[in-house]
């Protein structure tokens, strides 16, 4: 077994819920996925912080961030409890068969390389099962780009999988957020990044400021 | 001599309304509006005026040393700048020798901010490719100082033809090369090359929160330090700044708003928020000289502020008004700024102060031969 110091013994979570009503849905299925990763890494004596960032309170911060080109104070600051993060978990409304425009543009403003090597779990919700391959076709690329680690099981929600009879500790949505959460808090488990100390000012390998390779 | 130097930039900018006046009046007009806008600057006392490079529309800048070269004639205490150069899709053969002419001609109240360019199809106009541009940058530059400094230079790189005993003309006017800043918004490469050679570095300031350029600055403080050319307090600071003036903060403001909503930063925040967030002051003279009074407590003691000349919306009136208004809080912010300035403190560097620099550097070096022979 894995021995930490004890000033690693916790791990901290980032979730990103862009669903737009309160209550929502892809909010309900952030928490079950964080509560269900946070379970699991506690069994391994492992304490989670987590850290739940609603995209709705940063909708106007996040257009004035695409315009202006930089992000506020706060928006800053949220970015930065995401990409110092031990893992993630991010949970979209399927909007006309894709992420919602709020989601994508969140990811949008977040630098290129931020999210490398970031284990998270992508989550969506939608009024049918039809578009549960959104998740696979649409917004595992996404993270795909930005080279952070998806874990291999998404978990889609739709309106059905929350109806009270299925939704016991046997349902399909539990068993596949059981999963998913299994795989992320592995992963977590063994990420050091909330630990990182990154410097923005790295300059590439191999700089010469007289331009001599 | 003075601590701090302020003055006036501009982008270069052509505005492209009103329609109605034909395109190449209105060109010329906004030229020679230009010309006149400098001139001024000197005669409210202003010390710097820098015009930027560009060669996509919608802009008339395509040749900094062309227009200051006029205004070398037309003025005389001026320092003039530019805001930048481009160090990235122009030969250092062409920068070396035409700035060299340049600072002939003007006495030597020349120097140059160096920018990259932030347009990808601008580089293939010129056989170069943005995805280069930090390479292009560094090289050109290693290339540019060692024309200035070294008479003869051979030289192979990776981005222009080599060179075989070259030497650039006319050489720099008494052997002392026009000061130069590294204008960056975010690259610690450029920030780096400025501290490895000891160079100024100009923030441009404008559309960032100040958050981001403290960092960006104290790393090139640092980084002069660590390549031993003073304290990182002694490092040489330029900072953009953007203000629009007028006797009571309401109407400044009410003034100023569509101007700034007709920019392409002033659509994606209200005026106040944005104001909050960048060096950008609409206000009464004293809320303006609060705001620039304050600088050197985000970025240490600095050696040059430089002002947004005007917005393209503005009139000609608008703009002298705005001159003048700068010539009035200007002497009250040298006093400001001057107050607890540290004595070890570099001036704003001229090209007097660098001649006189380099004669003591030789007396020291002669001396110093003199103990050896002794």
């Amino acid at each position: 077994m894995s021995t930490y110091p004890l000033d690693a013994v916790t791990r901290q979570l980032a979730v990103i819920s862009a669903g737009l009503s309160t209550p929502s849905s892809t909010r309900l299925l952030a928490d079950r996925l964080a509560d269900a990763t946070a379970a699991r890494l506690s069994a391994e004596g492992i304490d989670t912080k987590t850290t739940v960032i609603e995209l709705r309170d940063h909708a106007m911060a996040i257009t004035s961030n695409l315009i202006s080109g930089f992000a506020s104070e706060e928006l800053e600051a949220t970015i930065e409890s995401l990409t110092g993060a031990d893992g993630a978990i991010f949970c979209t409304p399927i909007f006309t068969t894709s992420y919602s425009g709020l989601f994508k543009s969140f990811l949008d403003v977040i630098e290129p390389g931020a999210l490398a090597g970031l284990p998270l779990v992508i989550g969506a919700t939608g009024g049918t099962e039809r578009h549960s391959l959104a998740l696979d076709y649409a917004i595992r690329p996404l993270f795909t780009y930005h080279r952070a680690v998806v874990t291999p099981t998404g978990v889609y929600a739709a309106t059905g999988d929350w109806g009270s009879s299925g939704d016991g500790p046997d349902s399909g949505l539990s068993q596949r957020i059981g999963r998913a959460a299994s795989e992320l808090a592995g992963l977590m488990r063994d990420s050091a990044r909330s630990h990182q100390i990154r410097d923005p000012f790295a300059l590439p390998a191999g700089f010469s400021p007289t331009g001599t390779h | 001599m003075a601590a701090m130097q302020f003055g006036v930039f501009s982008t270069g900018y052509l505005p492209q309304d009103p329609p109605m006046t034909g395109h190449a009046v209105r060109t010329n007009e906004t030229i020679q509006e230009i010309i006149t806008l400098a001139r001024h600057a000197e005669e409210v006392g202003l010390d710097v005026f820098a015009i930027g490079e560009h060669h996509n529309q919608p802009f008339f800048s395509s040749s900094p040393p062309v227009l200051l070269a006029h205004l070398a004639a037309k003025t005389s205490t001026l320092q003039l700048s530019t805001s930048s150069a481009l160090i990235t899709t122009n030969d250092p053969v062409r920068l070396a020798e035409e700035y060299a002419l340049l600072q002939h001609l003007a006495g030597g109240r020349v120097d140059l901010i160096l920018g990259r360019g932030n347009t990808g199809p601008v580089y293939p106009w010129f056989g170069q490719d943005i995805r280069d541009g930090i390479p292009l940058a560094v090289e050109n530059y290693a290339l540019l100082r060692r024309l200035w400094d070294e008479e003869v230079v051979d030289w192979e790189g990776r981005f222009r033809t080599p060179l075989q005993g070259f030497t650039s003309i006319p050489r720099p006017l008494d052997d002392v090369p026009p000061f130069v800043w590294h204008g960056s918004i975010r690259s610690p490469e450029i920030a780096e090359q400025a501290a490895y050679y000891g160079d100024g570095y100009f923030a441009n300031n404008i559309f960032f929160p100040a958050r981001h350029y403290q960092k960006l600055i104290g790393f090139y403080r640092q980084r002069f330090e660590h390549y031993g050319h003073g304290t990182a307090a002694q490092a040489i600071v330029g900072l953009g700044g953007h203000v629009f003036i007028r006797p009571s903060s309401q109407d400044a403001k009410a003034e100023f708003l569509p101007h700034f909503r007709a920019t392409p930063f002033g659509q994606g925040s209200t005026l106040d928020s944005y104001m909050e967030q960048t060096p950008l002051a609409v206000g009464s003279p004293q809320e303006i000289i609060d705001r620039y009074a304050g600088m050197r407590d985000l970025y240490g003691d600095y050696q040059r502020q430089l002002f947004l000349l005007n917005l393209p919306t503005m009139s000609l009136k608008t703009s002298m008004e705005q001159l003048d208004a700068l010539g009035e809080i200007v002497p009250v912010l040298r006093k400001e700024l001057d107050r607890g300035r540290p004595a070890d403190i570099p001036d704003a560097p001229t090209h007097a102060s660098r001649v006189a620099a380099r004669l003591e550097r030789a007396s020291d070096a002669n001396a110093q031969e003199r103990v050896m022979n002794r």
